[in-house]
């Protein structure tokens, strides 16, 4: 039984669905990234596979041993957040909650678990800093510390690098991979396939064709070919590490 | 001073200060929530609600008409916070439907049915809280005792909860926090405190009491507990201020009360303006 199993499922809201027919795998250690155009059901399905909403159709299963609030979540910033007055301790440690039950205070061991988890991501000296006052990058760092508490075991990442200039999002790609080779299980959104194809081991294509399969199988697919066709006609030829959206981005600092 | 001992020694007054110090504590500990959630106006709106409920109480002849007001308050609280994520009236303009509606309804039973021969003064007292602070008896004071302390104890036992869902609802709840529940708890203490606080500074200025302290306390601090822990004690200060400045000029209790919540949110944004140039 895989970590988690998702079987013809169909995401929307109410009666409206937005993408159909979506079924997956998901093994521990994986690294899966979701793909798709805007408007192609990526959020939706990430809300679905959350229990934030309710499927339309089909079923998602959890295996492994693995419970239903053990996902780790990287949200999108909110608007709520931008000034909101919490130290970075305060907002890690937040991420401990679902495991407490009624317990109404942190336990030494939750304060451990975050003190840990800023360690490893290298925030361990801004935590007396106030949220809003820090930089894109050392913010998403203080919600993936978040998400760690929550888990060890899956993490769901929506679009963790929007935002973000090309060094940064560079160190972030690094950061969540060196997750993943501890054997953190991670599935994330991404609009930016020429960085799924180099981090991932997995892909999922939604949209007018689902797909999914592994890196290569991919790259073999139509999709994974209309993708490389468009890539070698902008970049001349095929350069993986170079997306057409990092190189863009560079092109707008440089210029 | 001889003339502050000398007001002390009416049970009125000391009531009056009592009833005033609770109720501006419990509004601000919720003030910080509510302002990070963008429901700074839920007060305004309840407040309308637990007016026009008062009017009906009135007309049906109630005499004790709490058993009215603060059901009715709870179920739009409950309403208005619940619906505030999905609705399809968003919630701004939900908040702002309920209110001027309950106002208006309010104000047309009141009206027509009235018994009473002042009714703009009726209407006015409610709207301004100007004397019904100093008309409390020993019962309704032991009232706002008891739920202010029920209040304080639950909003100190959610404290983390209440930090969770105001910060991320969606991380919350996906990692097994029960946010409806806590969403739930949050509307309702903030209904019962709204109808408390309409004794002290009326329906109109209750919005004071939640934003003032809660946003002069963020230009200050920057971590969640220690605005909260500011946000209690400026109001606290404030109210305090205000009922004796009150006493002593003679000026109505709660706009004097606003008044110096007020100035101190000057002060604050001064303090913060100057200290964050010096750090820069």
């Amino acid at each position: 039984m895989a970590l988690l199993t998702v079987k013809g499922l169909s995401v929307g809201y109410g009666s409206q669905v937005v993408a159909e027919n979506i079924s997956f795998e998901v093994n521990t250690g994986d690294y899966l990234c979701i793909v798709g155009e805007n408007g192609s059901g990526k959020s939706t399905l990430m809300k679905t596979l959350l229990r934030l909403q309710k499927p339309v159709k089909g079923e998602i299963l959890t295996g492994e041993g693995l419970k239903e609030n053990e996902i780790g979540y990287l949200p999108q910033q909110t608007v709520v957040q931008k000034d909101f007055p919490a130290s970075v301790r305060e907002v890690v440690l937040s991420g401990c909650q679902g495991r407490d039950g009624f317990r109404p205070f942190y336990s030494s061991d939750d304060k451990k678990r975050a003190a840990e988890n800023m360690e490893k991501m290298g925030i361990t000296d801004l935590a007396g800093k106030c949220y809003r006052d820090l930089s894109g990058g050392q913010q998403q760092r203080v919600l993936l510390a978040r998400a760690l508490c929550a888990t060890s075991k899956l993490l769901l990442l929506d679009e963790p690098v929007s935002g973000l200039d090309p060094k940064v999002t560079a160190e972030m790609y690094t950061l969540i991979s060196e997750l993943n080779k501890e054997k953190v299980t991670i599935i994330m959104i991404s609009h930016d396939i020429g960085t799924a194809i180099n981090y991932a081991d997995h892909i999922l294509h939604i949209g007018d064709s689902v797909f999914f399969g592994t890196r290569d199988e991919f790259l073999g697919s139509k999709a994974g070919k209309f993708f490389l066709m468009m890539q070698s006609r902008d970049a001349g030829t095929f350069t993986p590490p170079k997306t057409r959206k990092t190189m863009k981005k560079e092109d707008d600092v440089n210029g | 001073m001889d003339k502050l001992a000398f007001y002390l020694q009416y049970p009125f007054v000391r009531y009056a200060l009592i009833v005033g110090v609770l109720i501006s504590l419990c509004s601000s500990l919720l003030g910080v929530t509510l302002v990070l959630k963008r429901f700074s106006y839920i007060g305004d709106g309840l407040s309308h609600v637990a007016f026009g409920a008062m009017a009906v109480a009135g007309v049906i002849g109630l005499s004790d008409n709490m058993i009215i007001v603060m059901p009715i308050t709870i179920l739009s609280a409950v309403l208005l916070l619940r619906t505030g994520q999905n609705a399809k009236i968003k919630g701004d303009a939900a908040i702002a439907m309920i209110s001027v509606g309950a106002l208006a309804f309010g104000y047309l039973i009141m009206n027509i049915f009235s018994t009473s021969a002042n009714l703009s003064g009726d209407v006015c007292s409610t709207l301004f809280g100007s004397t019904s602070i100093l008309t409390l008896n020993a019962g309704e004071v032991w009232l706002c005792v008891v739920l202010s302390i029920v209040v304080v104890v639950a909003f100190i036992l959610f404290y983390n909860r209440i930090f969770a869902v105001t910060f991320d609802e969606n991380f919350a709840k996906a990692t097994g926090t029960k946010t409806d529940a806590y969403n739930l708890i949050i509307a309702v203490i903030t209904a019962v405190i709204i109808v408390l606080a309409m004794n002290l500074v009326g329906s109109l200025l209750i919005s004071a009491l939640v934003i003032f302290p809660a946003l002069s306390a963020m230009k200050l601090f920057r971590s969640f507990k220690s605005v909260t822990i500011c946000s209690a004690i400026l109001s606290v200060a404030c109210a305090l201020s205000g009922m004796i400045i009150s006493i002593l000029a003679g000026t109505p209790v709660g706009s004097t009360i606003v008044a110096a919540d007020a100035v101190v949110f000057g002060v604050c944004c001064l303090t913060g303006t100057v200290r964050g140039s010096v750090i820069k």
